[in-house]
């Protein structure tokens, strides 16, 4: 019977009913999953999206039979193919895990056993299955490596995970999930740790060659662009629980619920560009490097003007944290000045006096390392105030409350801890300590790139307000351009230490591009379905 | 387990510190409860050893190798002394050597460690490369051979076994130091212009604490135990001064005879490591919030 | 160069460098005694003369750079020089050499340490990866109350329990190793019987313990993770993805567990009176005999660096990224 229903494409292979999963933690069992339904069709692929503790990933392995360890299916039931996955013994799961399911995790780096080559390990589970001899499996790997256009498809087998980089190792992983043609493969977050330039051409890889098997995925993300090129149906989940469903052209064009409306909602943000006159910062010809060696900075001029949002964006090497290194004093530039309201700022943190530290300040990417876990939201914003302007007891609690007004936090967070305060309300204590100074520029280092959609945005904006109301010049590093299109006035790309452009928000988003700046551009994913089909056959032209 | 969650539990009502020290003590598992009550009995013993113990130290009181009886429960020892009054002195003295030697250890290799993590300059590097030549060598073995060379005596001992020790104690606190001081707060203290002494007082110790206060429990009980070795092997606590290393040593020979007058002391050192062990483990478990499946 | 010949080579040269170390903190320790060894041991009442014939005859009135290099290149050929115990009346049918006393002894206590590794170490590997396969279990638990117990017990508690129930009560073995050197092999084994199972129980708690946790982490890996959700069986996962990255922790356990058995052979010996380098260190600690000391020390002391460097060298071999290098 099994049999028969085998290859029709378009009948039932997931049927998930009234699922729900608990962790356990404190000594208690806490619910993950609160009881979802999900329906997967042969050949169709099913996008999985949420923000962080939706239980999207705990829901695509439960679609496996598969439980993190410390977690337990309490109740419903997960069909796969006419049968029944929940309670079923491990030898059973075992013989359907890597032939008829496969997983594709989302570090690759990790997911790979650092002491075997990747051709022993992408034909393990053909050959463990016996589903193939080891030459036919190879032989199948290296038409599958082609198909993904990895490099050197004969012979990149024959090397070692850390050989090959972030982008490839994913392709490889996605070879392995295919070398035994499997009804379905689980997804799970595969191009989240590449850089948007990669990214653009692994979805593709692996869009091409799911297709190509007609195979059935589940594709889980958090990124609404990228789930709209990959599957046909979208499922979005919040706190366990299913919020919308709906094919992917309709969830786009028009969601019904408000929760799916907002993770929309930064793409809508847009300041209006202002050009700015006065330059409070400017950095002329820097050179920057670590060890003396490698220049991590090479000849990189940028001028902040007062009152501004000035977007430094670049992936990952191309040099943008370390420039923000070097505006702090932290690694003083090799070659080169830096100006401050005209003048030339010491290089050196130490030789800085204590009102031009006041001036500068910095916010992190991730408030969880930023905030001391040991000091009071009081103690966190009262200490620049003690510090710099030298309030005291009265005076210092009451500007301590006004900076909470200000970041729209309550006066009743004051006595608490960083780990009482979620994501967002950390980094709005981040925002706060740096207001408590009075700053007249302040560096944000990725300050977004950490949280969820839409308390992006509401950081975005308050950071917005805070400019229009204090006049205070934002260094924003990023690597993202919604966020870059969002807040700056100007926009820097950087590209391996060097600057590529500066101009005007107006300039730098429309044509004519440099070269790097339209390939950063182009690879950044679109809410719109058809958009890396376009973006291939454009680049194919 | 999700972000809602431990939201949902991070803002759990507020109790005063009180309050969530009794809980905490009363979620300890037993053997955590059993170490904290050892212990517990342990400091009273030591504390009130004069007015505890039936007799004084040195007293004799009988006959030699005198058998257990209502005066003395534990028997007399090899020149007639009460052994319970021994055990019970002995345990004041071993205890009080060993925290005297932890407490100057941790204040030299705390310190010098927590510099080092901080500065990170040529001090560190020399500091530490010293550190690791100093710790290739058996602390039991080292300690026996600079005892030989400065002779016999509790102060010999004590500052021996502390400088051993305070290498391994300037690891760790350098280790845990070094992890706290590369974070984005302290680099914001740095940003901001704060000096050393607030850097390491308000950003570091504060979060390097609970690993430390284990870490001073494991070295109590490694300190403890080699100065019990040392007493045993004849060069750590000398006569007539009680202590339970060298009671041991003295009343070896009874065990041939089936008699097991030696095991007491010995029991009683093994007791009290393992209630600290027992203590610290729980206490590990309860501040790392590392568990296995993790 | 390849990389791990490099690694490896820069790794024996730290270890060189720690032994040559640790040779002058054990040499210089010696002079840095207050007023002078001869003072200290002939007393304050010594007469220049006497302390001047004493260092004379012992050869301690020559520079201290000079002795050093002479003891160390000695040492290196197995010459310890000559031992203080018999140095009272300073003539030479009484003096005695240091490696004629340590050699039959070293014998003796490499005999005891042999034999407690060959049973203590792949039982302790054996019970940790148990414990760490079916963790949480009741056996883990009652495994990690009784290891905590058994590493919190001094030796000597362990060693006369085991005398008290096996010598004592049932009368297996004798209370007390006494061998010498006409003692027959098998003779030697049975002897060693307690001291080896006192020494095997102190360190199987350290290793298995050591076992599990590395079994642990390494089972958490994600790539074992993937290994199980391409459907292999524990069996493959084990055998195939966990045990080729295990090498260097099982290496690292096992050597800081060998190095830490070269320690605690010092107790265990005195409470058995087994003659090994262990009680020797310690008659020679008690007479301030410090060429017999110093000697013990710095073998005790290599035998340790040796130990953590061959762990170090293993860990090194079998990384594949330094094995397959970019």
């Amino acid at each position: 019977m099994k049999s028969e229903t085998k290859r029709v494409k378009g009948s039932t292979l997931v049927e998930i009913k009234g699922l729900k999963i608990e962790g356990f933690s404190d000594d208690k069992w806490h619910p993950i999953i609160k009881g979802i339904d999900l329906h997967l069709k042969r050949g169709e692929v099913l996008g999985l999206i949420g923000e962080s503790g939706a239980g999207k990933s705990t829901l695509g392995l439960a679609a496996m039979g598969y439980c993190k360890p410390g977690c337990r299916i309490s109740a419903g039931s997960v069909s796969f193919d006419g049968r029944e996955l929940v309670g079923l013994p491990a030898e059973e799961l075992r013989t359907m895990w890597g032939s008829k399911i496969t997983y594709v995790a989302q570090s690759a780096a990790a997911s790979f056993n650092p002491a075997h080559k990747l051709m022993g390990q992408v034909t393990e589970s053909a050959t463990n299955h016996s589903i193939m001899s080891a030459p036919e499996a190879e032989a199948d790997a290296v038409d599958l490596f082609r198909r993904l256009q990895l490099p050197a498809p004969e012979t990149i087998g024959n090397r070692y995970p850390h050989q090959v980089s972030g982008g490839q190792l994913q392709r490889a992983m996605t070879a392995m999930a295919m070398s035994c043609r499997p009804d379905l493969i689980v997804f799970d977050e595969p191009t989240t740790a590449l850089d948007v330039t990669t990214q653009v051409e692994v979805l593709a890889s692996m869009r091409r060659i799911v297709e190509e098997f007609d195979t059935a995925a589940i594709y889980i993300t958090h990124d609404l662009a990228v789930v709209a090129q990959m599957a046909h149906r979208i499922m979005v989940l919040r706190y366990g629980n299913l919020v919308e469903e709906n094919n992917t052209r309709a969830m786009l064009k028009q969601p019904e619920k408000d929760y799916t409306k907002t993770l929309w909602a930064v793409r809508s943000l847009e300041k209006p560009e202002e050009k700015g006159t006065d330059i409070a910062l400017s950095i002329v010809n820097v050179d920057g490097s670590y060890s003396g060696v490698v220049k991590v900075l090479d000849n990189v001029t940028v001028r902040v003007p007062r009152g501004k949002t000035v977007a430094v964006v670049g992936e990952s090497g191309s040099g943008k944290s370390t420039l923000a290194r070097a505006i702090t004093g932290l690694l003083p530039p090799s070659k080169g000045r830096i100006e401050f309201n005209g003048k030339a700022l010491p290089a050196r943190l130490q030789d800085r006096d204590r009102d031009t530290l006041r001036r500068i300040q910095m916010i992190y990417q991730s408030a969880d390392t930023a905030l001391n876990p040991r000091q009071k939201v009081r103690d966190i914003i009262g200490r620049p105030l003690e510090f710099y302007l030298g309030l005291k007891g009265e005076a210092k609690e009451k500007k301590i409350e006004g900076l909470l007004d200000a970041i729209e936090l309550g006066s009743e967070f004051i006595d608490r801890y960083p780990n009482e305060l979620s994501g967002g309300q950390k980094q709005r204590v981040s925002i706060a300590r740096a207001l408590a100074a009075e700053p007249e520029l302040i560096i944000c280092d990725e300050v977004t790139s950490a949280l969820d959609q839409i308390v992006q945005e509401e950081i975005l904006k308050l950071l917005m307000k805070l400019q229009k109301d204090t006049n205070v010049s934002y260094l924003f590093i990023t690597h993202d351009i919604a966020t870059v299109r969002a807040i700056s006035d100007e926009i820097v790309v950087m590209h391996k230490g060097k600057v590529v452009q500066q101009g005007l928000k107006s300039e730098v988003l429309n044509p004519p591009y440099p070269p790097y700046t339209e390939l950063l551009l182009s690879s950044v994913p679109q809410m719109d379905p058809d958009w890396l089909t376009n973006l291939l056959k454009a680049r194919a032209a | 387990m999700s972000v809602e969650t431990q939201d949902i539990l991070s803002r759990r009502t507020k109790r005063t510190w009180t309050q969530s020290t009794v809980r905490l003590l009363k979620s300890a598992p037993f053997s955590a409860k059993f170490g904290m009550a050892v212990i517990a009995f342990y400091v009273f013993c030591a504390l009130f050893a004069p007015i505890i113990a039936p007799y004084s130290e040195s007293e004799i009181v009988g006959k030699a190798y005198g058998a257990p009886s209502w005066q003395n429960w534990f028997g007399l020892d090899q020149i007639g002394r009460d052994t319970l009054s021994r055990v019970i002195y002995g345990g004041r003295n071993t205890i009080g050597i060993a925290l005297i030697t932890v407490l100057i250890s941790f204040f030299i290799g705390g310190s010098l460690g927590i510099y080092a993590a901080v500065t990170r300059g040529w001090m560190d590097q020399i500091v530490s490369r010293l550190v690791d030549i100093l710790m290739s060598i058996p602390v039991l073995i080292f300690a026996l051979m600079l005892l030989a060379m400065a002779g016999k005596s509790v102060w010999n001992l004590i500052f021996i076994l502390a400088l051993l020790d305070s290498t391994r104690v300037f690891r760790l606190a350098r280790n845990t130091a070094l992890s706290v001081a590369v974070q984005d707060f302290v680099e914001a203290a740095r940003l901001r212009g704060e000096k050393m002494l607030w850097i390491v007082f308000r950003e570091i110790v504060p979060n390097i604490l609970p690993t430390l206060i284990a870490e001073f429990g494991l070295r109590f009980s490694f300190v403890f135990l080699t100065i019990a070795a040392l007493s045993f092997l004849g060069v750590g606590i000398q006569p007539p001064t009680a202590d339970w290393g060298s009671m041991v040593a003295e009343s070896k020979t009874l065990i041939t005879f089936g008699k097991i007058q030696p095991l007491i002391p010995a029991a009683a050192i093994a007791l009290l490591t393992v209630a600290v062990n027992f203590v610290v483990d729980w206490f590990l478990q309860k501040t790392s919030g590392l568990r296995d499946e993790k | 160069m390849h990389p791990v010949v490099k690694t490896v080579l820069q790794r024996l040269g730290l270890g060189f460098l720690t032994l040559l170390a640790v040779s002058v903190i054990i040499f210089s320790s010696l002079e840095l005694m207050p007023g002078g060894f001869a003072q200290s041991i002939l007393g304050q009442g010594a007469t220049p003369e006497t302390v001047e014939a004493f260092n004379r005859s012992l050869g301690l009135d020559r520079p201290p750079v000079t002795r050093y290099f002479e003891w160390v290149t000695g040492a290196v050929q197995g010459d310890f020089g000559k031992s203080f115990a018999g140095a009272g009346g300073w003539r030479e049918e009484n003096i005695r050499y240091v490696s004629n006393i340590i050699g039959p002894r070293l014998y003796n206590t490499f005999f005891l340490a042999a034999m407690t590794a060959v049973i203590a170490v792949p039982l302790a590997l054996i019970l940790g990866l148990l414990a760490a396969l079916y963790r949480n279990s009741w056996f883990d638990r009652i495994v990690n109350a009784v290891t905590l117990t058994t590493i919190a017990s001094p030796e000597f508690f362990v060693a006369y329990i085991l005398v008290f129930f096996f010598a004592v009560k049932l009368r297996w073995f004798a209370p007390l190793s006494t061998i010498s050197d006409t003692t027959p092999f098998l003779q030697h084994m049975y002897k060693g019987a307690l001291p080896a199972l006192t020494l095997t129980l102190v360190i199987i708690a350290h290793m298995m313990r050591m076992t599990r946790a590395s079994i642990i982490s390494l089972l958490s890996s994600p790539y074992i993770e993937m290994a199980k959700l391409k459907g292999l069986t524990g069996r493959q996962v084990i055998l195939r993805h966990a045990l080729p990255n295990a090498w260097a922790p099982i290496a690292t356990v096992i050597a800081f567990n060998l190095a830490y058995l070269v320690v605690g052979v010092v107790v265990v010996e005195v409470v058995f009176t087994y003659p090994g380098i262990g009680q020797l260190m310690v008659d020679s600690v008690s007479s301030r005999d410090m060429p017999v000391a110093q000697a013990c020390a710095l073998i005790f002391a290599a035998t340790y660096i040796l130990l953590n460097l061959s762990a170090d060298i293993i860990a090194i071999v079998t990384n594949p990224r330094l094995l397959h290098p970019k």
